[in-house]
């Protein structure tokens, strides 16, 4: 693509009140030509609505939404090239599935004939082919959700918005569908505004994550940032794991600081990761990013610890932690070998952590 | 059939009501033998029958009967009262639809309250009602007091014994019958079908056109059926509202019966009158299930 940092969407200061209840609250955002961008939060935190403002179901309060640098805040979703993939896929149940295909290209009155090769072109695409002149009762969920898809691609949209799509498929198939969206979406060129609670997937198919949180847009950035350096609490729990410790700021020194930790456990962090004023921090870490070793080793952050409780979760061994000082932690160890399961309940190793690894996150 | 294949099952077997089924079914069976198949049958009887000079039936068979059914003034009043019928199905349709379909989308504490006042004519006499519209219809009653106190200038109108009087009366008594079955659909419309229907580009006629119709056809069917066939034999109406003067098949049938002392006659009519739905409804069924 020549001009891929071109914005297709274009959000500006975007309210949308229900009632009393602020759903969408000032947000804006801009996603690129060619973008792979989800909304990703918990249910009830305004992504649908955000979703259903681009698609034009509703009309914003306050501000602008921008498509392809064209205000069309007001304007109906009949004539935004914009298509939504539902949750419920809401294939029409009276029409077969070459008919709901093609029923965009019939409501923009394209010719039959090249109609049809479109319909043909797309559902070869999701290789239903030989269902075409099936209903949608007649199919299976995975069957009807790649129908959807191709309805929602044939108009050829400028955008597609695809409403937690996969949510009722069973795990494994999900999979398989998420590397599908994710090629299909490359292969297309098309920006895709997707929306789940599942970070998983969000992590999986995302070119950019926007984390939402009660009508706000919490954190916007690729899969690796959202995940390594969360900006706040909501994103360092939502996205992944995190032991989340609350601490005070004891001193500083060059390019490193001294939290302690309410038990008295001292912790070394970068200073940058401070705000220069601050005298108490919330720090973060994965479960996966604390070392553990049976020896004492020489790095930064080392401590000694008992392990409580240890279960088994297959490619991980999670294990809960209680450092002499009383600060719990939850780690989570690779399982190498089936002959080395090195670490079990009672157990007192040295962790460490490596300064990188503890992130300062804002409180709620 | 192949060696080696297991032997026959009887298909229905698994599907035939046991006896709890039949014990549950037993009063409207019996309701629907006492009620439907014996007139019914009686009815069928008394056709072939002759009647005598005081308006007796005598046991003779003839054919005499069905061959007056077949007189053109009978066929042309079988023929009014379709179109009435017809005339007044296709006006509850069209009024009913709209209410129906807003009823069945509104928030549902309202939706409860609409459909009460769809309902609430149920509460009065059918016949106190018909009355009730002969005072507002007729020469010096409360719509051309109406006109002639706006001082319009126009009227009074000719509306009671008319057969605009009569489909008024009908549409009437019988909206409530499209409407209650259409909204039993429209309440069923999953709305992110709609959306879907606008999210790929249809205006809000095309959108109601091919899915919101489709989708609720089943309750236009059902609210059609249930107009159009109690109204093509209705007489009450007919006879208070169009003051006899435009007989309708109902009328005729009641009056052979009551006034003309011919049931053998009488009878022929219904048991025509019976046929034409017969007929039609395994038409329809038979196109409905092709399409299926």
């Amino acid at each position: 693509m020549a001009d891929t940092d071109r914005p297709m969407i274009e959000l500006r200061g975007v309210t949308k009140r229900f009632g009393g209840f602020t759903a969408v609250n000032r947000v804006s955002l801009t996603v690129k030509a060619g973008e792979f961008l989800t909304l990703l939060g918990p249910s009830g935190c305004g992504k649908t609505t955000l979703l259903r403002l681009l698609a034009g179901f509703e009309m914003p309060d306050e501000g602008m939404v921008l498509l392809d640098g064209e205000d069309v805040s007001h304007v109906p979703p009949y004539r935004r090239s914009v298509n939504q993939v539902f949750q419920s896929y809401a294939l029409f149940p009276h029409l077969t599935v070459r008919e709901n295909v093609g029923f965009g290209l019939r409501m923009q009155q394209v010719p039959v004939a090249e109609a049809s090769d479109r319909i043909v072109a797309a559902l070869r695409m999701v290789s239903l082919v030989e269902q075409a002149d099936k209903y949608p009762h007649q199919m299976s969920g995975g069957q009807r959700q790649r129908v959807a898809l191709a309805r929602a691609i044939v108009p050829r949209p400028k955008v597609l918005l695809l409403d937690e799509p996969l949510s009722a498929l069973d795990a494994k198939l999900r999979h398989g569908m998420q590397l599908e969206l994710k090629r299909l979406q490359r292969k297309l060129g098309m920006t895709f505004v997707f929306v789940t609670h599942d970070q998983e997937e969000a992590l999986t198919m995302s070119d950019r994550i926007a984390v939402i949180n009660k009508g706000r847009i919490e954190q916007l950035g690729n899969a690796s940032e959202i995940y390594h350096r969360p900006r706040t609490a909501f994103t360092a729990d939502f996205i992944g794991q995190a032991n989340l410790l609350e601490s005070s700021v004891v001193g500083r020194n060059g390019t490193t600081a001294r939290v302690r930790l309410e038990t008295g456990l001292e912790l070394v962090i970068a200073r940058a990761e401070l705000p220069d004023a601050a005298s108490k921090a919330l720090v973060s870490i994965r479960p996966e990013k604390i070392h553990i070793s049976r020896a004492p080793v020489t790095a930064e952050n080392v401590f000694q610890a008992r392990i409580e409780e240890e279960i088994f979760q297959g490619a991980t061994d999670s294990l809960q932690l209680v450092t002499d000082q009383g600060t719990r932690l939850h780690a989570l160890v690779a399982n190498e070998s089936a002959t080395q399961e090195a670490f079990h309940e009672g157990d007192t190793v040295y962790c460490s952590l490596h300064l990188d690894d503890l992130v300062i996150v804002q409180a709620e | 059939m192949l060696a080696g294949t297991a032997p026959a099952v009887p298909v229905s077997d698994h599907n035939r009501p046991g006896w709890k089924a039949w014990a549950l079914l037993a009063p409207m069976v019996l309701w629907l033998i006492l009620f439907v198949v014996v007139p019914g049958l009686i009815l069928l009887v008394y056709s072939f029958c002759e009647r005598d000079e005081i308006g007796g039936v005598m046991f003779t068979f003839t054919w005499e009967n069905y061959a007056r059914v077949f007189d053109p003034v009978y066929l042309r009043i079988f023929g009014r009262s379709v179109w009435y019928a017809a005339l007044t199905t296709a006006i509850c349709a069209v009024v009913g639809y709209p209410v129906a379909y807003y009823i069945a989308r509104v928030p549902e504490t309202l939706r409860n309250k609409l459909l009460l006042l769809v309902m609430v004519p149920f509460w009065t006499s059918f016949l106190i009602r018909t009355f009730a519209w002969i005072t507002i219809l007729k020469q010096e009653g409360l719509l051309n007091s109406l006109v002639k106190a706006m001082g319009a200038g126009i009227g009074p109108f000719d509306l009671l014994y008319t057969p605009t009087a009569v489909v008024i009366g009908l549409v009437y008594a019988y909206l409530p019958f499209m409407i209650l079955p259409i909204y039993g659909s429209a309440e069923k419309l999953d709305n992110s079908l709609i959306e879907a229907a606008y999210d790929l580009g249809a205006s809000p006629v095309r959108a109601f056109s091919s899915v919101i119709v489709p989708l609720t056809m089943p309750g236009i069917a059902a609210g059609t059926l249930l107009v159009f066939v109690p109204a093509i034999g209705m007489f009450a109406i007919t006879d208070l509202m169009g003051g006899a003067k435009v007989p309708m098949i109902g009328n005729v049938i009641q009056n052979q019966f009551l006034l003309a002392r011919n049931w053998p006659f009488g009878a022929a009519l219904g048991v025509v009158f019976m046929l034409m739905f017969v007929v039609t409804y395994v038409i329809l069924q038979r196109r409905a299930s092709r399409s299926a």
